[in-house]
């Protein structure tokens, strides 16, 4: 199984006919996502790669089914963007937008609370389930895509997306495929946090263990350790900590706009700490991710 | 970013909250006549984006206009964590009764704003939490619904007040949030917020800090107040260096090349993107190595832009060798990275082999990238080559 996403996923792309839209649309029906279509103000009538392009979304929800959405317009227009898909219904909400205010992020997210629909992102690059659907640029084009991503029983959850394409890629290449990739997003408000995410895992007997990127910045892996300590998590997790050496440099904002050191509790050396303390390895390295996913997983841990 | 405190004063006097009467002044000259109009016991305050004024000794009290010159000339040479004030405040001394704690920020992990308010103003909030949890008062507020006093009163009342001391401090937090949502701000903290001995309000202290993604929808009032888009204010100003990677990143819109940050080592960094930067650059000091610069490039940039980078980061001073590293790509090319890289070096007058001690960007188009490298004699290697293994090279063939 997967989380998020499966074969049957439908999704559309709001911005299809941007630049980088057009790349990804290419790339995800080569990997076989289903995208109903494609929503781009005043370009209704067009088509990109056999995708149709309407004006407004709610003339293809009020067609047929769309489970999610891709967000990829400019950040002036994604809390507009976002209403609209919320509005007409759909669930899932891929923002790979960057730049776009926290003002605004919380107001989405509010909406989406009150709708019953998930945020992933935004400044993300979205959500894979290897073999099945891809929705957002993760992995790029399908071949690469394919060289980097496998099947398999990992949850993989990256603050950079990055960073998930090459985590994964390190995974694939030592045998272990992956349940559902997430690029959760780079912000200092994102729709999804690790901790959020967890219980979809834990539901999924599909997969048998997570693997998390983390910056420092923000509170999400203090929640993360705390959300494991009191759930009895099945699942044993192997976090990699990047941006060690921001530690001593407090103030200054490195890769991501969540990604600053503003009190003790941001530094890396602290959220090791604490994801340590609730018993989740801390790799030093990404090569060494493999083998504690291995390590973990001959302990036992991780059956449904 | 942060704001000077008198420019979050000016940004609070628009939306009328009650502040001391004065000025700024850049000389002493300027404080002698500020506090000669005043005409009354002056503080004086030095204007730095940091914390810990009083410690550092950039508050000082005078009496008359004589010794607010000489404190004035005192607090305008003095550096506080290594930053020489933009000019020093001069505000008439007031008689506070007692002093309070109002600030809005967000909260990550709720995804909503949150107001905090204490009747222990004056000293770092965080402490009040820690030590006196019943002198604090949090709520979280809606950001489709309007935040009107009501809350604000609720919040408040609920620490024991009422009165026209309820009525006055409700007017101001019910603004203060008003700021915070007109102006992008990720945290507006008026502390101390201080009662007079005559019953009335006045803010003593106050920081405001903007999201930097909302700056462009604010110019107006950042025109106003002089300051221009390439300040950066974070935790140190940025270095000639520095303004000239962002110069780079700006020469066209295609991906990001540059964002660099300035440190003196003998390795210079082209490497990608945000946490892939994070990460190279954890390897190559943890191998010993000692770079340049720290730097992104992603989101597939021209061959002008990482060419641009490359000539930047080679024209620094103690520069040896540079290394390429990113991870696995999906949307950059690697051949349109190694293209830039490579013209950068020739044109700076080197030869390609020996000055870039790796190429590491498996992923896009990186057949094409292995054929132009190899037809220069670079050093390459694939996804088979961990990122940390390809900085450990790069540091063996730099040296330390």
């Amino acid at each position: 199984m997967s989380i998020l996403i499966d074969e049957n996923t439908t999704f559309i792309i709001q911005g299809i006919t941007g630049r980088e839209a057009v790349n990804m649309t290419r790339e995800c029906l080569d990997y076989g996502s289903k995208i109903v279509g494609g929503v781009t103000p005043g370009r209704g009538g067009r088509d990109v790669y056999g995708v149709p392009v309407y004006d407004t979304v709610r003339e293809i929800t009020s067609k047929e089914r769309v489970d999610g959405s891709v967000l990829t317009v400019p950040p002036a227009f994604v809390r507009d963007a976002a209403f609209e898909a919320l509005q007409n219904g759909i669930r899932l909400l891929v923002i790979v937008t960057e730049r776009v205010p926290r003002a605004e992020v919380a107001q989405i997210v509010e909406f989406a609370d009150m709708k019953g629909a998930r945020i992933i992102g935004p400044n993300c690059l979205g959500i894979i389930s290897p073999g099945k659907s891809k929705m957002g640029g993760i992995g790029g084009p399908a071949a690469n895509t394919d060289q980097a991503y496998r099947p398999g029983h990992i949850g993989v959850m990256s603050r950079s997306g990055g960073m998930a394409t090459e985590i994964s890629n390190s995974l694939t290449a030592a045998g272990f495929g992956q349940s559902t990739t997430v690029s959760i997003g780079g912000d200092a408000i994102i729709g999804s946090t690790y901790a959020e995410l967890m219980p979809f895992f834990e539901a999924d007997p599909e997969t048998h263990a997570i693997v998390i990127y983390s910056e420092p910045g923000g509170p999400m892996e203090a929640q993360l350790a705390e959300w494991v300590k009191e759930n009895y998590s099945r699942l044993p997790i192997i976090a990699f900590m990047a941006g060690r050496f921001m530690d001593a440099m407090p103030g200054m904002r490195f890769g991501h706009a969540g990604t600053i050191v503003e009190g003790k509790q941001d530094t890396a050396a602290e959220k090791i700490r604490r994801l340590n303390d609730a018993g989740i390895s801390v790799a030093e390295e990404i090569a060494q991710i493999p083998e504690l996913v291995r390590q973990r997983l001959n302990e036992g841990k991780g059956q449904p | 970013m942060r704001f000077y405190e008198f420019e979050c004063k000016l940004l609070l006097a628009k939306m009328g909250v009650p502040l001391p009467h004065g000025g700024t002044a850049s000389t002493p000259e300027q404080a002698r006549q500020l506090a000669t109009e005043l005409n009354a016991p002056v503080v004086l305050k030095s204007q730095v984006l940091s914390g810990g004024r009083m410690k550092a000794g950039g508050v000082k009290f005078a009496d008359t206009p004589e010794e607010a010159t000489n404190a004035a000339a005192e607090i305008l040479k003095l550096p506080i964590r290594d930053q020489l004030p933009v000019c020093v405040s001069v505000e008439a001394k007031a008689a506070v009764a007692k002093e309070y704690y109002l600030g809005v920020t967000y909260d990550a992990l709720a995804k909503k704003p949150v107001m905090i308010f204490s009747d222990m103003g004056g000293i770092d909030i965080e402490q009040v939490a820690e030590e006196h949890p019943d002198h604090i008062a949090t709520q979280h507020f809606s950001t489709l619904v309007p935040y009107t006093d009501f809350r604000a009163k609720e919040l408040i009342a609920s620490l024991g007040i009422t009165g026209g001391e309820l009525t006055a401090l409700t007017g101001i937090a019910t603004r203060l949030v008003r700021l915070f949502q007109q102006y992008d701000m990720t945290l507006a903290e008026i502390n101390p917020l201080g009662k007079l001995e005559d019953g009335s309000f006045v803010v003593l202290d106050c920081h405001l800090d903007m999201e930097d993604e909302a700056r462009e929808r604010h110019q107006a009032v950042l025109d106003a107040l002089g300051i221009s888009p390439d300040e950066t204010r974070q935790g140190r100003p940025p270095t000639d260096f520095e303004i000239r990677g962002a110069q780079v990143d700006a020469v066209d819109h295609r991906g990001v090349a540059g964002r660099v940050v300035e440190f003196d080592g003998n390795l210079g960094l082209v490497i990608g993107a945000g946490g892939g930067s994070l990460t190279i650059f954890d390897a190559v000091q943890k191998y010993g190595g000692k770079p340049a610069n720290y730097c992104e490039i992603g989101g597939n940039p021209s061959v002008n832009k990482a060419m641009e980078l490359t000539k930047l980061i080679l024209s620094k001073p103690g520069v040896e060798k540079i290394a390429v590293i990113m991870n696995v790509v999906s949307n950059t090319r690697a051949d349109i990275v190694a293209r830039g890289v490579i013209k950068g070096v020739v044109e700076s007058g080197h030869h390609p082999a020996e000055k870039i001690s790796i190429f590491r960007i498996p992923g896009s188009w990186e057949a094409d990238a292995f054929k132009i490298l190899g037809k220069y004699g670079v050093e390459y290697c694939d996804r088979s080559v961990s990122m940390s293994e390809a900085a450990r090279r790069a540091v063996e063939k730099t040296g330390a």
